[in-house]
């Protein structure tokens, strides 16, 4: 029971392939790192685990089915940037609700004030809308969330405070994570074990 | 160079910029990003300018370049070799004796080839030597002054764009986030580049959000948090636990990354301020009701 | 600048009001002398058949309005569903209708509503036609654009993968992001309308002499210019153009409202 990707492969162009043959599988519970530096296809990988991308290469597998398209999709992607991950014409009460109503003890682990919901997302900062962000992919539903430089835009405090309570909620839900990043200190600190994405050679 | 002989490049002192914006519907309110900045450039010193991406660290670049946008609200004295830096100033100055490194390739214009764009603004009857030499410089071909941007690697467009802003008597580089997430080698190569400049003799100022290349070649860091300017420390101080750094905001941010104590925040010690409570303040808004 | 937008609206509504105001007895022929100048009983003067100039130009008005506002509605309806399937349908169909877009653009409109009016026989389904099948493209082509723009953001993507329709991601995020432009489209498009029902009556293909809309009053004033009775067509122009004008307004500074970022300077 595990998210497996196999032998993943994507072009933008025919036959000028970002990457080839990709094998990556993370379990429920477990933390993954998928690293390399800008350029090298890792975002686009991301999206294809998640199911925003098709492949043009090999396959997608959730808990051994293949990824639906229909319905709530348990793999759940975050940006990098959240203030284009978020509707500007709605405030942050309706940007939660649309996912679930998160309970009290969510809301509070990251910090999220009240006086915020009724606020529009152009009135709170890059680390205020990416806690948002955050909590509306820790739907009950959701069993994989992938992480795609989430915390790249925030100071070291916000991000080392986020990514603690984000981390000890999936490791209780027995949420699998896939960690995106290029930075090789974060990695080894959050990860049970780390995948090279390699530049094309 | 003995310090007690190092003159002073550029200071800046209680800086604030504010931006008017509309809200939703009529409401109207002025932001200030930047609050209450300052920060002091020796020659041949590198300076880091630290804080969160979206703290507002590009403003004090354009403002010292005097390109900020026309709804822009300036306080607060600058001034540069001793002198108050006028708008009028800035503009003598801007391209020749202060030099922009920008944040991204795209500052270069996609439809001019590059050999042409590095010799923008110098000399028209030396322009094209010196645009040969500094090719040279940096490792790039005569032959790729002819090429369109949208032909160059992104590394050789790092190195063009180095190439763009430096001149003959350029006393002040800002470098603004010069290195986001590339490869280590590219990355050592840029460091090396801007400490070469302050070998040279100038000052550098270098804007960015990863405290850990700054230290690298820093020798002071002055770090920003909600636009003000919480401490600047020498880049010695930060090694430890920082006991050395003067300020409880340092201290934190230096422990939380994740190369010493990341987990530190988690264990719920210390419940330090917030961006949120700065806001509800009202230290970095204030609105203002709608002139009708 | 609300003072402005109260102002505009407020000299609407005024004028709406009067037109259902003011009796009907002014208009009948002969009521007071014929061919009076502007005086204190008929502000804007009399006619050639005694009836009160300032009556006859704000009915005229209203009924330019009310074909104003039914032509607006059609053209805005038009445009959106081109806008949108244009957007949505899938690469053949944008294709064909950005191609029908451009056609109807590259037409010289004047010349092709005068041709829909006379084919259609004139009369206010001439005019009505005439213009919303001439002026959709426009607002059309706006709405294409927005709705690409929002269709491609990550929360679209987002909401999808909570497994939205497309029928929910349409209502609550699409429609909410055209529905700016859509209502300065159709608050723009009302003095177009006014002006070209206008132009076509006096031209002589539009409503029937009998229907006292402004077209009418100005067309059949050019003829008795020449004998020295300039308040026939000079008042009905001016409250025409006064009245475009704040509909003008109306919009611009609705915009500037509802698309806060398009006004930041």
């Amino acid at each position: 029971m595990s998210l497996i990707g196999e032998n993943l492969g994507y072009f933008y162009e025919k036959n000028r392939w970002i990457f080839k043959d990709i094998n990556i599988s993370v379990a429920p519970g477990e933390v993954l790192g998928l690293s390399g530096y800008s350029g090298c296809g890792k975002s686009t990988l991301s999206r294809i685990l998640a199911g925003y991308v098709v492949p043009r290469a090999g396959s997608v597998a959730v808990n051994g089915k293949a990824m639906e398209r229909r319905g709530f999709r348990p793999v759940q992607l975050i940006y990098q940037h959240p203030e284009k991950a978020i509707n500007p014409r709605w405030r942050m009460k309706e940007v939660l609700n649309e996912s679930y109503e998160p309970s009290q003890d969510v809301l509070d682990a990251f910090e999220i004030r009240d006086e915020w919901m009724n606020r529009w997302p152009v009135e709170l900062s890059g680390g205020e809308k990416q806690r948002f962000c955050i909590v509306r992919a820790l739907n009950p539903g959701t069993k994989y969330i992938i992480a795609d430089e989430m915390t790249t835009m925030l100071d070291a405090i916000t991000q080392a405070k986020i990514w603690n309570a984000f981390l000890s909620i999936c490791k209780s839900r027995k949420i699998g994570v896939i960690v995106v990043s290029h930075e090789t200190s974060l990695l080894n600190r959050l990860c049970d074990t780390v995948y090279q994405v390699s530049s094309p050679t | 160079m003995r310090i007690s002989e190092k003159k002073t490049l550029l200071s800046v002192e209680k800086l604030s910029i504010g931006f008017s914006q509309y809200v939703k519907g009529t409401r109207q309110r002025i932001i200030y990003p930047i609050a209450d900045m300052h920060m002091d450039i020796n020659e041949g010193e590198i300076v880091a300018v630290v804080g969160a991406s979206g703290s507002g660290k590009s403003l004090l670049a354009h403002a010292v370049l005097g390109i900020l946008p026309g709804n822009a609200v300036c306080g607060g004295r600058m001034t540069y070799r001793g002198e108050e830096l006028t708008d009028k100033r800035k503009e003598r100055l801007r391209g020749r004796e202060i030099s922009f490194i920008p944040q991204s390739v795209n500052y270069l214009d996609p439809l001019l080839r590059v050999g042409k764009q590095v010799q923008i603004g110098l000399d028209k009857k030396t322009a094209r030597s010196v645009q040969e030499k500094l090719f040279a410089r940096y490792d790039l071909k005569k032959s790729d002054g002819r090429l369109f941007p949208y032909e160059l690697s992104g590394g050789m467009l790092r190195r063009v764009l180095f190439a763009t802003s430096v001149r003959e008597g350029v006393k002040l580089v800002i470098a603004d986030e010069p290195t986001p997430g590339i490869h280590p080698e590219a990355l050592s190569e840029i460091l090396r580049q801007l400490k070469e400049f302050a070998c040279d003799g100038a000052g550098v100022m270098f804007i960015t959000h990863d405290l850990m290349s700054a230290l690298d070649i820093a020798d002071r860091v002055a770090v920003l948090k909600d636009g003000t300017t919480v401490e600047i420390a020498d880049s010695a101080a930060f090694a430890g636990q920082g006991e050395r750094l003067r300020t409880e905001y340092a201290r934190r941010l230096w422990r939380a990354l994740p190369q010493n104590d990341f987990d530190l925040e988690f264990k719920g010690m210390e419940r330090g301020y917030d961006v949120a409570d700065r806001r509800e303040s009202g230290l970095l808004l204030r609105e203002k009701p709608l002139d009708i | 600048m609300l003072g402005l937008l109260a102002f505009s609206a407020g000299f609407l509504f005024v004028v709406l009001l009067l037109s259902y105001g003011l009796s009907n007895d002014n208009l009948r022929i002969g009521a007071g002398g014929k061919n009076l100048g502007p005086s204190v009983d008929h502000i804007f003067g009399t006619d050639w058949l005694g009836r009160d100039m300032f009556t006859r130009t704000l009915k005229g008005l209203r009924l330019s309005l009310s074909v104003g506002a039914f032509a607006s509605v059609l053209s805005v309806g038009i445009a959106i569903a081109m806008g949108i399937c244009a957007a949505t349908f899938g690469r053949t169909a944008d294709a064909v209708i950005s191609w029908i877009i451009d056609l109807f653009i590259g037409m010289p409109h004047l010349v092709f509503m005068v041709l829909i009016c006379f084919i259609v026989g004139g009369g206010i389904q001439g005019i009505v036609l005439g213009v919303c099948l001439t002026h959709w493209t426009a607002l059309a082509r706006v709405v294409r654009a927005e709705v690409l723009q929002v269709k491609s953001a990550e929360y679209i993507h987002i909401s999808r993968s909570y497994g939205k329709s497309s029928w929910t991601i349409a209502r609550k995020h699409i429609l909410p992001s055209i529905f700016p432009q859509i209502m300065i489209g159709f608050l723009l498009m009302f003095p177009h309308v006014i002006l070209h029902e206008a132009a076509l009556t006096f031209l002589g293909f539009g409503l029937s002499p009998q229907t006292p809309a402004i077209g009418i009053i100005l067309s059949e004033a050019m003829s008795h210019i020449s004998t020295g009775k300039w308040w026939l067509a000079v008042f009905p122009g001016l409250l025409l153009v006064a009245v475009v004008k704040s509909f003008d307004s109306i919009g611009e500074k609705v915009r500037i409202l509802l698309e806060p970022s398009s006004s930041n300077e």
